[in-house]
């Protein structure tokens, strides 16, 4: 194999390798979604699912189908869209696997704030998204200027996240004991995530913080590629370094706080998902797609096993949160194996 | 010499001060103010109007208060000595999460009861929460680095957590324990709360206490502590030992109470130096000062409600952590 032909015959290679792993993720998301629509604790026949959703009223179906499995089908996709693609972005621009949302307490921040609006502020819906976002935007400023010194070391910006991680679980574990109804299910939402009780209308801001920050970060996502090579020579290729790693925290703190204020901080779904897909896709070319795709697997799988395929009923977060955490052992130990990394 | 003995005699009286200062304090303050006559009737045994039985009701809980910080902070400073690591404490290395989720599986699973089978289970599993976090933290070459030591910590707690709710979730009769071992407090503690853990928290004490030479050693590094004739995996493990049981019981009685063991030993080295035989003892007497004060500061601060300690000092431990790891000198020690 030599010269232009055979790289250009590797690059289709990994390019058909690439649509093929988005088009299986997509098909799997798709399955998904019909699995839990038709699938509960009753079975409903996908032909009556489809009338349901056409819009005809199905005595017995049209309830469990509209209020209680389309909600959980769709908003479980979304959020798990916005925290693979949120995760995965911030991996890719600190290079670290380590440095995602819910390890360095941005989750962890949103979700204080999302606690702070409902019970003190007695907000609902959209505003509580914004305080989120706003909040995820400050914690994630917060750590960039506690972990500078003469630049920011990866080891220090994790362990600065880590610390405030901690104090931000326990001020929402504080808010929550204070709230006046005080129950298991709102707690269990606000500490590790849940879909239980969710609205349709919750998607809307899922939707539009998709479209907006999303949009951003793919339009960002070639020269965010570029910025993985080093700073300087992205500069010299051409890269806006510092707008970008602007408009790629913006948006990816975005996504991540509004699906936070939407269904709670699913634990390690924006940790796993972008090491996941760069296993599965090759690590060739931008993540942010995969992850996305892979977030949402990971959360209506979590979410569907924690409902059915367990002894009892568990939200989706305890079930991601035990999955997660072998695998980040596993991160640790064999970044000591190769001894770098870390 | 003379200089730095008179100075760090001094500096320990301050510390015994600012303990019995905490102490009156938290007897003396709380969500209801009580005249100081009826303090005084009630420390005398009398609990005949309310302010009286406020006062005695905050006996025990200052009590355990200084009886838990004081574990904390002496547990801290022998994980710390025995891991060479300053981010080294009994929260964030998952001791806390492990005792949790031990004492949930023995309640729910094997209806234990009394109180002594709690602090038996809490130890074993803080035990071997801490283990498992610090072999894995150590695997491969390069060791347990700070960074590897909070991170896996950090995974398994959640990991611990997780299991924990996911224990107590199908069942409706012990549920309301969760939010019991998500946040630790001292808040409602009795006497006969306090008399079963004191076996076990005197025997930690003794026996940390007992190691400063051991401590003092390892921090010279294995080589030259083998070298000097010290068998290093024993130091470790006796140290280790007593850690865990001090905590276990500690987690036993108030549920998991973060950062007291990260904040003190440092407190302590910075006034005192890096001795074991001075640490070891401030550390014990700065952690009873620092969880009492903490938990008279949750109760003024949110009057007429209280904040649960182990929140008060997550949030006065956090940016000392943070405050740490800004220093850079995470990797000395």
């Amino acid at each position: 194999m030599s010269g232009a032909a055979g790289i250009q015959r590797q690059r289709r290679a990994r390019l058909t390798r690439r649509l093929r792993f988005l088009g299986l993720c997509a098909m799997l998301v798709l399955a998904l979604c019909a699995l839990i629509l038709s699938l509960g604790q009753s079975f409903t026949p996908p032909a009556t699912v489809l009338r349901v959703l056409g819009g005809e009223a199905v005595p017995g179906a049209g309830f469990t189908v509209l209020q209680l499995r389309l909600p959980r089908a769709v908003v479980g996709a979304l959020a798990g869209l916005s925290f693979g693609m949120g995760g995965a972005a911030f991996q890719t621009l600190l290079r670290n696997p380590l440095a995602s949302p819910d390890i360095i307490g941005i989750s962890a921040g949103a979700s204080a704030a999302a606690v702070f609006a409902i019970t003190v502020l007695g907000l609902a819906g959209l505003p509580v998204a914004v305080v989120a976002v706003t909040a995820g935007l400050g914690i994630a400023l917060l750590i960039y200027l506690l972990s500078w010194r003469q630049g920011v070391a990866g080891a220090r910006l994790i362990l600065v996240g880590i610390g405030l991680s901690g104090m931000m679980q326990s001020l929402t574990a504080y808010m929550l004991s204070q709230a006046e109804s005080w129950t298991l299910q709102a707690a269990m939402r606000w500490m590790t995530g849940s879909l239980n009780g969710v609205q349709l209308e919750q998607a809307l801001p899922l939707l539009a913080a998709l479209a907006i920050c999303g949009g951003v970060l793919l339009i960002a996502a070639p020269a965010l590629e570029v910025m993985r090579m080093g700073d300087e020579t992205a500069a010299g290729l051409g890269v806006r370094t510092g707008a970008v790693r602007a408009a790629v925290v913006v948006a990816a703190v975005g996504l991540v706080a509004v699906a936070t204020a939407m269904v709670g901080p699913v634990a390690f779904v924006a940790f796993l998902s972008g090491p996941i897909a760069a296993r599965m896709t090759g690590r060739d070319g931008s993540l942010l797609l995969p992850a996305a795709l892979v977030g949402a697997v990971l959360v209506l799988t979590a979410d569907y096993a924690g409902q059915f395929w367990l002894p009892a009923r568990y939200p989706v977060g305890i079930v991601t949160g035990v999955l997660g955490a072998p695998y980040l052992l596993f991160l640790i130990i064999r970044s000591n194996r190769t001894g770098g990394g870390l | 010499m003379t200089g730095t003995r008179t100075q760090s005699r001094r500096a320990m009286l301050g510390i015994a001060a600012l303990v019995l200062l905490t102490a009156m304090l938290s007897v003396g303050l709380g969500a209801r103010g009580v005249a100081l006559a009826d303090i005084l009737s009630a420390l005398q045994g009398q609990v005949e109007t309310i302010g009286q039985a406020a006062v005695a009701a905050r006996i025990p809980r200052t009590l355990m208060a200084l009886l838990a910080g004081a574990a904390l902070g002496l547990a801290g400073a022998a994980m710390q000595g025995v891991t060479r690591n300053p981010l080294a404490d009994p929260g964030l290395l998952g001791v806390n999460a492990g005792a949790a989720l031990a004492i949930v599986i023995g309640i729910a699973w094997f209806n234990i009861d009394s109180a002594a089978l709690y602090i038996g289970t809490a130890v074993l599993g803080a035990g071997g929460a801490g283990i498992i976090v610090y072999l894995i933290a150590a695997l491969g070459a390069g060791g347990a680095t700070p960074l590897k030591l909070a991170l896996s910590g950090a995974a398994v707690t959640a990991a611990l957590v997780s299991f924990t709710t996911a224990v107590v979730l199908p069942r409706a009769d012990i549920g309301g324990l969760v939010q019991s071992w998500l946040v630790g407090g001292v808040g409602g503690a009795t006497f006969s709360q306090i008399t079963p853990v004191l076996p076990a928290l005197v025997l930690g004490g003794v026996i940390v206490l007992a190691s400063p030479r051991r401590l003092n050693l390892l921090a010279l590094g294995e080589e030259a502590a083998t070298g000097l004739g010290e068998s290093v995996a024993v130091a470790r493990a006796m140290s280790a030992g007593g850690a865990i049981l001090l905590c276990g019981a500690t987690t036993a009685a108030c549920g998991p109470i973060g950062f007291v063991g990260l904040v003190v030993p440092h407190a302590c080295r910075a006034i005192l130096g890096g001795d074991y035989r001075r640490v070891l003892p401030a550390s014990a007497l700065t952690g009873a000062a620092l969880l009492t004060g903490a938990d008279v500061l949750g109760r003024l601060v949110a009057r007429p409600s209280e904040i649960d300690v182990g929140i008060v000092t997550a949030l006065i431990g956090g940016p000392v952590f943070i405050w740490i790891v800004r220093r850079g000198r995470v990797a000395a020690l």
